[in-house]
């Protein structure tokens, strides 16, 4: 995982509520066996207007030139702006893995399904919970002003808008101490090796019938 | 402060390796069920980094998402689902992991094998890298759904590196009257708290209705807990989940069933524990219910309408139920009643247990499906399941009732194999999830209970089961 380090990106707003993942990626590319290559395939059923099949190649499919994604305004976006619920639906770490390789590094959401949001502080991608009022506001601002970006620092936990305002924002310690480092969390865990094997002997002792498969 | 716990309380304590000051938890995992879609890239994952799986005694392995529910003796004809559920029997076989595969006779929805194995068992942590996995809660197991890194994380370490969730309570009291099933429970709680009412807890079911179901009627509830916005749900031990459990081939024996009964017992919420929210419903409220919508709070009654959005003063909310209402192509109050169908699934690991198929097959015994329906179809949660229902014969009611009878899997819940809905068909679906194109781009879903999905098929319309048996 890569470390994530202070940037300015542009904002997208997608002005929708309880966006679930299966409309951020379609069950039918889930079919994969690899973490990469679902960035094409992000939010598939509304980013084009034919029906996506895995496979395909993007060049010959028909963009929906209506999906705020599509927009020339929005190309390079790496701030997703949008409504309550993110995220929520099904255990597909493919959402958050389609979300980053489209290029996208920062979701700003009133609030998030839950195993999106851990799914994707593992994956380098960071949610940042905000009050919907000022997620309002943000969208206000996007709208209001082409070329609208963000500054986003997770080590002071702080968003920044172009004249300088500053929103903060909470984030899980240990979230943060593993997206600051790009650590990867099975390493962190086997320091634990001793205790883990200590409780799991404790265990087998005191309730065999679980170890019987 | 009283040392009264709650169920979730009791689970959470029994299985914390260590924790940390600011209570991230390394969580021990009894029991980890693995499927073919959120699993290559775990195994993967640990080829990569020379790492070994911790205990494989603790995995339980099916296909069940990809899998065809027509004739399988030919394999599976598209390339890109066959090479997910080879890469999932490889990689069982690699590691020796314990696998019912597509044509074993115990193959079947992960989350319905699990119980009907004996291999979900309470007072475990049950994880799965997927949602449902909240179903397996029924049996007062703490039960959730994990993405891909943590099934590698599990699968290297037996732990899960997590923080505890709160506690709620929903209390649902009353006796069920006839045509009223978990399911309608279930919607109705969801239709009440929200998608995102449960955020950050985890539920206990309890009062006088939740203890009246039977397991298969738990496990429903359970199953939605994560379309009520709850990571996990859970049921207090009693004696129905006791019987159930008792002789599954997973399940303890002799002294030890003794033994484990005893610890058993102890899990339940002590009466003066604390909840951080508490929700009661009584079941003489709770009418059929129908979703409307493309969430699966956008639920209504039998007796009810589709909402007009001009009513709704929220804004979010208003384009909230515009689009929906255009993705279903649905005009503002139209009776439910007056939905019309073209096909009938009576499937998915809500609802394909056999009281599922029993109860369904009940309401059109001796009847037909309407003629537009194009197609009606039954797929079991298992195969065990399937050959139990032929026993009982309903394979023969539901094929006289123009009923297709399929082979166990997901099915046409998410659509990952054959089983779609064209764009623009509308289906009674007895699975969880009503989202945009969830069931096949373009196709419209109504979430029901079995009963209602096959009075809906013997009436080409919604209806009251009632009015269908009678
Ligand atoms: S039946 Fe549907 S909800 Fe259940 S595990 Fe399969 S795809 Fe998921």
């Amino acid at each position: 995982m890569q470390k994530f380090k202070k940037f300015i990106g542009l904002v997208v707003p997608l002005d929708r509520a309880n966006i679930d993942t299966d409309a951020i990626i379609p069950k039918q590319f889930l079919k994969s066996i690899k973490r990469t290559g679902f960035g094409v395939n992000l939010f598939d059923s509304w980013r084009y207007l034919d029906p996506g099949e895995p496979g395909m190649d993007p060049g010959t499919r028909k963009p929906n030139p209506e999906f705020v994604l599509n927009k020339a305004i929005y190309h390079g976006a790496e701030i997703l702006l949008t409504r309550e619920n993110f995220g929520c639906g099904s255990s597909r770490e493919h959402a958050p893995w389609a979300i980053l390789d489209f290029g996208l590094r920062v979701v700003i959401a009133p609030s998030f399904g839950e195993i999106f949001f851990n799914n994707s502080v593992k994956n380098g991608l960071l949610p940042i919970v905000m009050p919907a009022t000022k997620v309002d506001q943000l969208f206000r601002e996007t709208m209001a002003t082409p070329g609208y970006k963000l500054t986003i620092d997770l080590e002071r936990q702080m968003v920044t808008t172009p004249i300088g305002e500053t929103i903060q924002f909470v984030v899980d310690p240990f979230h943060k101490h593993c997206l600051l480092n790009g650590l990867d969390e099975i390493g962190l865990s086997l320091q634990y090796v001793k205790e883990i094997t200590a409780f799991e002997k404790e265990r087998r002792q005191q309730q065999p019938w679980l170890f019987n498969l | 402060m009283s040392t009264a716990a709650t169920l979730y309380d009791k689970l959470w304590r029994s299985h914390v390796v260590r924790e940390d000051g600011d209570g991230t938890a390394l969580l021990y995992i009894d029991r980890h069920l693995v499927h073919e879609v959120t699993s290559p890239q775990a195994f993967e994952g640990l080829r990569l980094n020379g790492r070994k799986l911790w205990r494989v005694d603790s995995i339980l392995a099916t296909a069940d998402h990809n899998v065809p529910t027509t004739e399988r003796s030919h394999g599976i004809v598209d390339p890109i689902s066959r090479l997910q559920v080879d890469t999932l029997d490889q990689n069982c076989q690699e590691y020796g992991v314990t696998e019912f595969a597509m044509n074993d006779s115990r193959q079947g929805i992960v989350h319905v094998i699990g119980p009907e194995q004996g291999a979900t068992l309470p007072g475990m942590t049950v994880v799965c890298g997927d949602s449902h996995t909240s179903t397996h809660g029924a049996f007062a197991a703490l039960a959730f759904g994990i993405g891909t890194s943590e099934v590698e994380h599990v699968m290297a370490t037996q732990c899960l590196t997590t923080k505890k969730t709160k506690n709620m309570q929903i209390v649902v009291d009353g006796t069920l009257e006839d045509g009223i099933t978990a399911k309608d429970i279930i919607l109705a709680i969801i239709g009440k708290i929200g998608t995102a009412g449960g955020t950050g807890y985890t539920i206990e079911y309890a009062g006088s209705a939740i203890r009246a179901l039977s397991m298969e009627g738990r496990m429903t509830i359970c199953n939605m807990s994560i379309e009520a916005g709850a990571r996990a749900g859970a049921v207090a031990v009693d004696d129905t989940t006791i019987n159930y459990i008792k002789g599954r081939p997973y399940a303890p024996q002799g002294e030890r069933w003794e033994q484990a009964v005893t610890y058993w017992r102890t899990l339940t919420s002590d009466a003066d524990a604390h909840f951080d929210k508490v929700v009661t419903l009584d079941v003489r409220d709770i009418k059929p219910q129908i979703t409307w919508g493309t969430s699966p709070e956008m639920v209504s009654t039998i007796d009810g309408h589709v909402p007009d959005p001009a009513q709704e003063t929220d804004p979010v909310k208003r384009m909230g139920i515009e689009r929906a209402l255009a993705y279903m192509d649905l005009a503002p109050n139209t009776a439910m009643r007056d939905i019309w169908l073209d096909k009938i699934f009576i499937g998915s690991c809500t609802n394909s247990r056999i009281e599922d198929l029993r109860s369904a097959a009940n309401v059109v015994a001796g009847k037909h499906i309407a003629k537009n329906i194009k197609l009606a179809m039954i797929v079991p949660g298992s195969g065990l399941v399937k050959r139990q229902a032929e026993t009982e014969g309903l394979d023969k009611i539901f094929k006289e009732a123009g009923f297709e009878w399929r082979e166990p899997g997901c099915s046409m819940c998410l659509g990952m194999n054959d089983d779609k809905l064209a764009p623009g068909e509308r289906c009674a679906s007895t699975s969880n999830r009503n989202f945009e194109g969830r069931q096949g781009a373009g196709g419209r879903t109504h979430l029901v209970s079995p009963q209602m999905a096959a009075a809906a098929a013997i009436a080409g319309h919604f209806i009251d089961v009632n009015e269908v048996k009678n």
